[in-house]
């Protein structure tokens, strides 16, 4: 029942109709692609609401009637509303961060290449796995849908402190709209554990044979570390949701403190304490970084193995760096909250954490570039995307240093510094690894390549655009730049930083230009692109020696051998420069 | 380089070389305990929730004064006892005697049954008492209102447990169940169990 056997998936998987086969499908491949689409369409969505918010940084209090006819309560008259604006920025942040980012890798990437790398038929659960995506599927209609109700979308913010969140009296969109953005969170929440059971279980239990950890491509080690990290960190946020709306609709206190005015109305909640949502929202918020950026990091990771064309240094201490920050992560999370009025004692542990967690990923910086080092590399477009991974991430990361530093960090935490610094390392870097990813597993995916000049087009305007747009947000924040503020204008002080401002709004439009030429070489390419050979790139993973199409259960009448790590390029004396991990002995390829 | 057939062999042997579970365990029982490990951990917010509402709240009532301690030990003591038989339960089904592990599941979903309604005769003397989500005759409202959310939370693992095994029994009763079955079941409240004495510790006794 539980242990598919080999016969046991054949069994189960023979011939549905279309509903069973596309829609309500327990195949993994088809979950995966579902997550991706519908990551892909709330990414859209995501970067639309931003688009909107550079409109009014760039041009604040402008009026611009024909977006009044599409928003007619955020933009009456043509001009923003503050409110809708706040409304946007946590929309923009949740929805990136939560239900496109979080989602895309182990619901989409993970889904799909999990059970073919480790030479599975199919996740451990597949009824499991598809309910993990339509619990997914429901939460982001429910999020989307706070836009809806009266009052509009929450502003308290992707971070949702209280008590401007638990109080539905704080502002507008803290009626419905916060209890919807709760609800959502949570059954994403319940989505990604039905997930991880899965992609942890499959990853320990159902490798195939000769497929020890060691052997396991780097992308596998990444899913796995994120999912633990997963794992570890999303019940308490689950725990922070139900406290937080038993605060909101049961009349409880656990994060409303005494005293409170609100509309020259005293609160009726006492004794609360909003420092305790703060713990318990960055115990979860700070991990969920990792989450995000360990599979990317394995995404690169395998990515440059393949274009490299030589043995991939650092195999082993790659994957032990992943778990040291898997680790690391869950007692780092108290630099989110230097300015909050922790005690200073705990500011400086958490400070000490914090540069602890640079060391790993400093190694793991030292192995892909030693990885580069005297190869023979062949750019392609998923490796230019690699490689742009490994140059925004660095670029990211050493603005952390000032962030994780608390003497540092108090004078620019309330300003773009963290915008830019955020942006670079958890939405560019993975960013840039999903389209690597993209790039890469296209041919796999939907049999066809993508057209390789629009990729280089893509790159070098989104690579520009990602620096135009994020480091001009770090030197407006050493500016003094505040963040969370719609209108900068209106401060006398902030009045010269109106030019890069503007420049930064210019720099997005183009970055999400760039984007389009993207969606139009996959749309494209999808029905009208070369057809891909059986293996393109020539590597060794096991997902391109599966039978194309792949059918439901992946592998014909056995699932296949492995014999050897998956990095295995440029052995002497051997005529190809690669040999795939099911392949028994050398002769074989150079005969 | 080329792993030689030895090597190959070696590495087929061992419990990591893949084609098999590393740990001997079915897919179902190591879900379990992943599973087990997230609610461990959802617990875990609730009561350093509760942890930090009490290190920052002035004052907090004193138990004796406000819980009735016999009760209490008596609803722990059915609980506990439950876990005993539930292993006696696991043990039977095993050894392939459906009927014992028919009579120990149902003697493990008395024992739960027994728990609950000793818990939903407190909630009521509570709220009888004057005790809400909001208000708190003994003290600061905090103290109920962690109350009522993580017993409540824990009474409704409890409830979903008795829930589980009464399936598993029936199925068992019919014939239709596997020893993977019972044991997952009995993890699952094994678990529930243990959660009770932190609940219990954290608010009758320290």
């Amino acid at each position: 029942m539980d242990a598919v056997t080999e016969e046991g998936v054949q069994e189960t998987h023979r011939g549905h109709g279309f509903i069973r086969k596309y829609v309500f499908s327990l195949d993994h491949k088809i979950v995966g692609l579902q997550y991706f689409f519908t990551a892909m369409a709330m990414a859209v969505f995501g970067g639309v609401l931003s688009m909107l918010m550079r409109l009014q940084l760039g041009w604040p209090s402008h009026s611009w009637p024909l977006l009044e006819k599409l928003l007619p309560v955020g933009m009456a008259g043509g001009i923003m509303k503050p409110e809708f604006y706040l409304s946007l920025q946590t929309m923009h942040g949740t929805i990136m961060a939560i239900f496109v980012l979080t989602a895309v890798f182990t619901g989409g990437f993970g889904n799909y290449l999990i059970p073919l790398q480790i030479g599975a038929r199919d996740m451990a659960f597949p009824l499991l796995n598809m309910l993990s995506y339509w619990v997914y599927a429901l939460s982001c209609v429910v999020v989307i849908l706070a836009f809806f109700v009266e009052g509009g979308a929450p502003i308290s913010g992707w971070t949702a402190y209280p008590p401007l969140s638990a109080i539905p009296a704080a502002g507008p969109g803290e009626g419905l709209g916060q209890d919807l953005w709760i609800v959502a969170i949570a059954l994403f929440t319940v989505s990604s554990m039905m997930g991880v059971l899965n992609y942890i279980t499959t990853i320990l239990q159902a490798r195939t044979r000769g497929m020890t950890m060691m052997r396991l491509p780097l992308n596998i080690w990444g899913m796995f570390t994120s999912s633990i990290i997963s794992l570890l960190t999303f019940p308490v946020l689950l725990a922070a949701g139900v406290l937080l709306l038993t605060d909101r609709l049961l009349g409880t206190s656990f994060f409303i403190p005494s005293g409170l005015v609100i509309g020259e109305k005293l609160v009726q909640h006492a004794g609360g304490h909003p420092l305790l949502w703060q713990h318990l929202f960055w115990y979860f918020g700070h991990p969920e970084v990792y989450i995000v950026i360990v599979p990317a990091m394995g995404i690169a990771a395998e990515i440059i193995a393949a274009f490299i064309r030589k043995p991939v240094f650092g195999y082993r201490l790659m994957a032990g760096c992943w778990v040291a920050i898997a680790a690391l992560s869950l007692i780092v999370w108290g630099h989110h909250m230097f300015v909050s009025g922790m005690n200073p004692f705990l500011g400086s542990v958490f400070a000490f954490t914090t540069l602890l967690i640079t060391v790993p990923s400093a190694i793991l910086m030292l192995c892909w570039v030693v990885s580069l080092w005297g190869a023979n590399i062949q750019f392609k477009p998923p490796m230019l995307f690699a490689l742009g991974f490994i140059s925004i991430f660095l670029a990211g990361g050493l603005g952390g240093f000032f962030l994780g530093s608390a003497l540092t960090d108090i004078p620019l935490h309330d300003t773009y510094f963290v915008v830019g610094h955020f942006h670079l390392t958890m939405a560019m870097s993975p960013l840039f690894a999903v389209f690597a990813a993209i790039y890469y597993w296209f041919p796999r995916l939907f049999g066809r390549m993508l057209n390789e000049r629009l990729a280089k087009v893509h790159f070098w305007f989104s690579i520009a655009g990602a620096y135009a747009v994020f480091l001009t947000m770090h030197i407006l924040g050493v500016g003094g730049m505040i963040r969370h503020t719609y209108d900068p204008t209106q401060y006398e002080m902030f009045q010269h930083l109106q030019a890069p401002n503007r420049f930064v709004t210019y720099a997005a439009f183009v970055l999400a230009a760039s984007q389009l030429v993207f969606l139009f070489n996959f749309f494209w390419s999808l029905f009208r692109g070369p057809k891909a050979a059986a293996n393109p790139w020539k590597v060794n993973t096991l997902e391109w020696a599966a039978p194309d199409p792949i059918p439901h259960g992946n592998w014909g009448a056995r699932t296949p051998d492995v014999y050897r790590w998956p990095y295995d390029y440029g052995v002497p004396g051997v005529v190809q420069d690669f040999v795939p991990q099911h392949v028994a002995s050398i002769e074989e390829t150079s005969g | 380089m080329d792993a030689t057939l030895a090597e190959q062999q070696r590495i087929l042997a061992s419990d990591w070389g893949g084609g098999k579970s590393p740990f001997g365990t079915s897919w179902s029982k190591f879900m379990m305990w992943i599973f087990i490990i997230s609610d461990a951990l959802t617990f875990a917010g609730f009561l350093i929730a509760y942890g930090f509402m009490r290190m920052t709240s002035p004052s907090w009532p004193k138990q004796t004064e406000v819980f009735n301690m016999t009760l209490i030990t008596f609803m722990t003591f059915a609980l506990i006892s439950s876990s005993a038989v539930m292993a006696m339960a696991v043990g039977e089904a095993r050894a392939g005697n459906p009927k014992k592990a028919v009579k120990f599941l149902t003697m493990t979903i008395i024992g739960g049954t027994i728990f609950l309604g000793c818990q939903v005769y407190e909630w009521s003397h509570f709220i009888g008492e004057g005790a809400t989500l909001t208000h708190n005759p003994w003290g600061v409202p905090q103290f109920a209102a962690g109350f009522f959310v993580i017993t409540g939370f824990h009474g409704f693992h409890v409830l979903t447990g008795v829930t589980i095994l009464a399936i598993v029994a029936l199925r068992a009763a019919f014939g239709k169940y596997s020893a993977d079955g019972v044991e997952n079941a009995g993890l699952y409240w094994h678990f529930v169990d243990v959660v009770w004495v932190f609940v219990f510790a954290f608010f009758y006794l320290l």
